[in-house]
């Protein structure tokens, strides 16, 4: 390692939670003006890594170098000054504020030195100044409130924030995850950008194809262990994948060769004033219903609308034949209508309550009698569930706050299938799990297709959709713009077209 | 982690265990009256009031909410069981009507609060205002006499050597756990506090839930009504102003989250025993209550920032 050209360094890092080691000797080193993708299943601790990078955690043993000096950040803000800034996978703007003022939080440019009055036209002045430099001044404007910014533009502030701190490196957490394909595009020119401006970006990613896109270098970490660092003009994706898990994956996807049954449930003219409209949809016993659209398309809102989440204005509901009334997600659950959410920090897990009490909170009814839990039945039942989701964890007792995204979707789960669903709504089924959890949860919708349980999967993911699909709905600007089945399924172009809302 | 929790969660009960200790280590060599029965059971009498409002408040709390009408629920309770005993009115009907409408109000604040959208704040803010007017209207501001021997019970009777108000404490205290810890009922507080949305998209009825649990905050604030009420032998209009601020008070002593989700009713329990012993102690004392005022605020300060700390932010 003679090599001096690396901008950042960090050699032998190892860390412990109460305990469990999550780092042990691990390191990664970032070069000036590269892309450095991170892999690795979750768990495998990318976070963590760049966490005591950022100074949020402190290490327990190693060493941090950048920009040739040794560094020990006791805070985000240390390193961010620094000029090391992270991207977070969840970002936390202030919605009330403007972009300018979100950009230059905390470092508010003055009317006159040592009064308090903020100087607005100077921090919108530079903040247009840097949209213009990373060609974003079409996309935000400075005095727009972040409130009414969509999820990629904010993402985009929190970059123009970074780069206005004169970052060296930026760190970026599955940036594109909550991202559409156009979108992501414009990302992608983002970072050209920025790599030839020399800032050195650290990439963490689950998604391969985009790896292969955009990174010169790629390292993996697989249970808290540095495993490689390779060119990704040398590897190939199923190199990679064998270091991430560490053993050989069944190539592609597992085709469901479940027996397709009778319509289960079907939805007859399902519509919400402007978010969706005159909806009709069937799904059969065995079979994957593969939902696609653009984000924001309305397919999330007319399962959240099916399971009595949202309001819905007319539609109606046949279960088996026959029509049933959903008011309330109680009533979807006492049909077996089951929805997994897509975003299980917000609607699939009370995170600082126990994995018992997640997987219990829906499915009392096999547990308990006239409002009192049999405890003992509780306990081994919701065990039973999470171990066949093959949950990792301590115990059962264990804040779900405490498991990795893989492990906390596992849990979401466990959860529905306690309540022996005949339909179950699986939203972005893999958004943000690992390569090897993701091949689980794909095996796992096998088996319940087998079961006889009819799956409506949502997903953003191309080859996940296709891969897993039976048949594919596409939804665009609140309405079904088309159904595929058969070979049609295969074609991505004509799944885009239609998710664009063409013919 | 929810081992560290754990471990966090005994090392503050054992911590409010220590303080009892060494308040009646302390106090057993200051004053010569402190370990007398009299004394002790005088305090425990002193405790059950704002122990069952604290009850209340706990499960209230649990939720994410908060309730600041429960003083004003003990004054309406007051007058109308004055009122309704001046007029020759039987014991338990007195307390039947006064609890149904503790009911009521309850339900009035669950009602804005989780199906209206009321900040919980807001809500009751606006009810305990609401509540000592009528209080004061229904009475014309005085205080009704009350005589009814069996009701007056309620107050100054006792089963053996314990006080019928301490009696209602255990009761309520022991109603409260076996509904966090054995029934869905609690699981739902806890799960609600915790994440609304998840828990109603799983199933619970978010709203139903909380509306009890504001009712079961107003009952507890009524058989505080009563037992006042019987106490000092009258309907007082103006019973019970500021009781709120010490069933808060309790419960984040006890540990419980401000923020819903995270808490015991064990933690409060401990929470209203260690505010009781401080009051005894420094009355015992002769501490001026100016000054008791200031330590009672110091106390609420220490407990929480102990919690912060242990919980720790960076890891």
């Amino acid at each position: 390692m003679e090599d001096t050209n690396y901008i950042l360094e960090a050699k032998g890092l190892s860390k412990a939670f109460s305990g469990v080691t999550v780092l042990s000797d691990t390191g990664v080193s970032i070069k000036a003006g590269e892309l450095h993708a991170l892999m690795g299943e979750n768990g495998a601790g990318k976070s963590t890594l760049m966490k005591i990078i950022m100074g949020i955690y402190t290490k327990d043993a190693g060493q941090i170098i950048f920009n040739g000096k040794e560094v020990d950040f006791a805070s985000a803000r240390e390193a961010l000054d620094a000029g090391i800034s992270m991207i977070h996978q969840e970002l936390s703007p202030i919605p009330e504020m403007t972009v300018a003022e979100n950009v230059y939080l905390g470092r508010e440019d003055r009317k006159m030195k040592g009064l308090p009055f903020v100087d607005k036209a100077e921090m919108n002045k530079k903040t247009q100044q840097l949209l213009e430099e990373y060609n974003l001044a079409e996309y935000i404007k400075p005095n727009k409130k972040m409130k009414e910014l969509n999820i990629a533009q904010i993402q985009m502030v929190e970059i123009i924030k970074a780069v206005s701190y004169d970052s060296k490196v930026i760190i970026m957490d599955e940036p594109t995850s909550s991202l559409s394909d156009k979108e992501t595009e414009v990302l992608f020119r983002i970072i050209d950008n920025l790599k030839k401006k020399n800032v050195g970006i650290v990439y963490i990613s689950h998604r391969m194809e985009e790896v292969f896109e955009l990174a010169d270098r790629v390292s993996i970490l697989r249970d808290g262990k540095f495993i490689g660092c390779v060119k990704v003009s040398e590897a190939t994706p199923e190199e990679l994948i064998n270091m991430m898990v560490g053993r050989d994956l069944e190539g592609g996807y597992p085709s469901n060769t479940a027996k397709k049954g009778n319509v289960v449930l079907e939805l007859k003219n399902f519509t919400r004033a402007g978010v969706f409209e005159n909806v009709n949809l069937k799904v059969h016993a065995g079979e994957i219903l593969g939902m696609s659209g653009l984000v924001g398309a309305g397919r999330s809102e007319v399962m959240r609308a099916l399971v009595g989440y949202d309001p819905l204005d007319s539609g109606e509901i046949y279960l088996e034949g026959k029509r049933i009334q959903i008011k309330h997600p109680k009533d979807a659950i006492s049909n077996h209508i089951i929805m997994a959410s897509e975003d299980r920090k917000a609607l699939g897990l009370v995170l600082e309550r126990s994995i018992k009490e997640n997987i219990a909170v829906q499915n009392f009814n096999k547990f308990s009698k006239g409002g009192f839990i049999n405890h003992a039945k509780e306990k081994s039942l919701c065990k039973e569930y999470a171990e066949q989701m093959t949950t990792k964890m301590n115990g059962i007792e264990d804040a779900a706050s405490s498991l990795s995204g893989g492990n906390q979707q596992k849990v979401v789960l466990a959860k529905c299938m306690l309540s022996d669903p005949k339909v179950l709504i699986m939203d972005e089924p893999t958004r943000g799990i690992d390569v090897g959890a993701k091949a689980k949860i794909y095996s796992l919708m096998l088996e319940m297709t087998q079961r006889g349980i009819a799956i409506i999967m949502i997903s953003s993911e191309m080859p996940e959709l296709i891969g897993m699909s039976d048949r594919v709905i596409v939804m665009a600007n609140g309405k079904i713009t088309g159904e595929l089945q058969g070979e049609e399924t295969k074609s991505q172009q004509k799944i885009l077209k239609l998710a664009l809302g063409g013919n | 982690m929810i081992k560290k929790k754990e471990k966090v969660a005994s090392l503050r009960s054992f911590a409010l265990v220590f303080v009892i200790i060494i308040i009646f280590v302390a106090m057993s060599f200051a004053s010569p009256v402190f370990l007398t029965s009299k004394n002790l059971i005088n305090i425990v009498r002193q405790i059950s009031i704002n122990g069952i409002i604290a009850v209340g408040m706990t499960f209230v709390i649990l939720t994410g909410g908060i309730d600041l009408s429960v003083g004003s629920v003990v004054a309406i309770t007051s007058v109308i069981c004055g009122y309704l005993l001046q007029n020759g009115s039987n014991w338990l009907v007195a307390c039947v009507v006064a609890l149904g409408i503790a009911l009521v109000f309850g339900a009035f604040n669950g009602f804005m609060i989780a199906y209206v959208g009321f900040q919980p704040f807001i809500a009751t803010l606006a009810t305990v205002t609401m509540g000592s007017g009528i209080a004061l209207a229904f009475s014309d501001g005085k205080p009704f006499t009350i005589t009814n021997e069996t009701f007056l019970k309620i107050g100054q009777g006792y089963v053996g050597p314990i006080p019928i108000p301490v009696i209602l404490l255990v009761i309520i205290v022991a109603i409260g756990l076996i509904i966090l810890k054995t029934t869905t009922f609690g699981r739902y507080v806890f799960a609600i506090g915790g994440n609304k949305s998840a828990a109603k998209l799983s199933g619970v009825r978010t709203r139903r839930i909380e509306l009890m649990v504001y009712m079961l905050s107003s009952v507890c604030a009524a058989v505080v009504g009563l037992i006042l009420s019987a106490r000092i032998s009258s309907g007082q209009p103006t019973a019970g102003e500021g009781y709120e601020l010490d069933a808060i008070a309790a419960t984040a002593i006890g540990g419980t989250s401000m923020s819903g989700g995270l808490g015991s009713l064990t933690g409060t329990v401990f929470g209203f025993v260690i505010l009781g012993l401080m009051t005894n102690s420094m009355n015992l004392l002769n501490i001026n209550s100016f000054y008791q005022q200031i330590a009672k605020g110091i106390l609420i300060i220490l407990a929480v920032f102990l919690d912060m700390t242990s919980k720790g932010k960076k890891q």
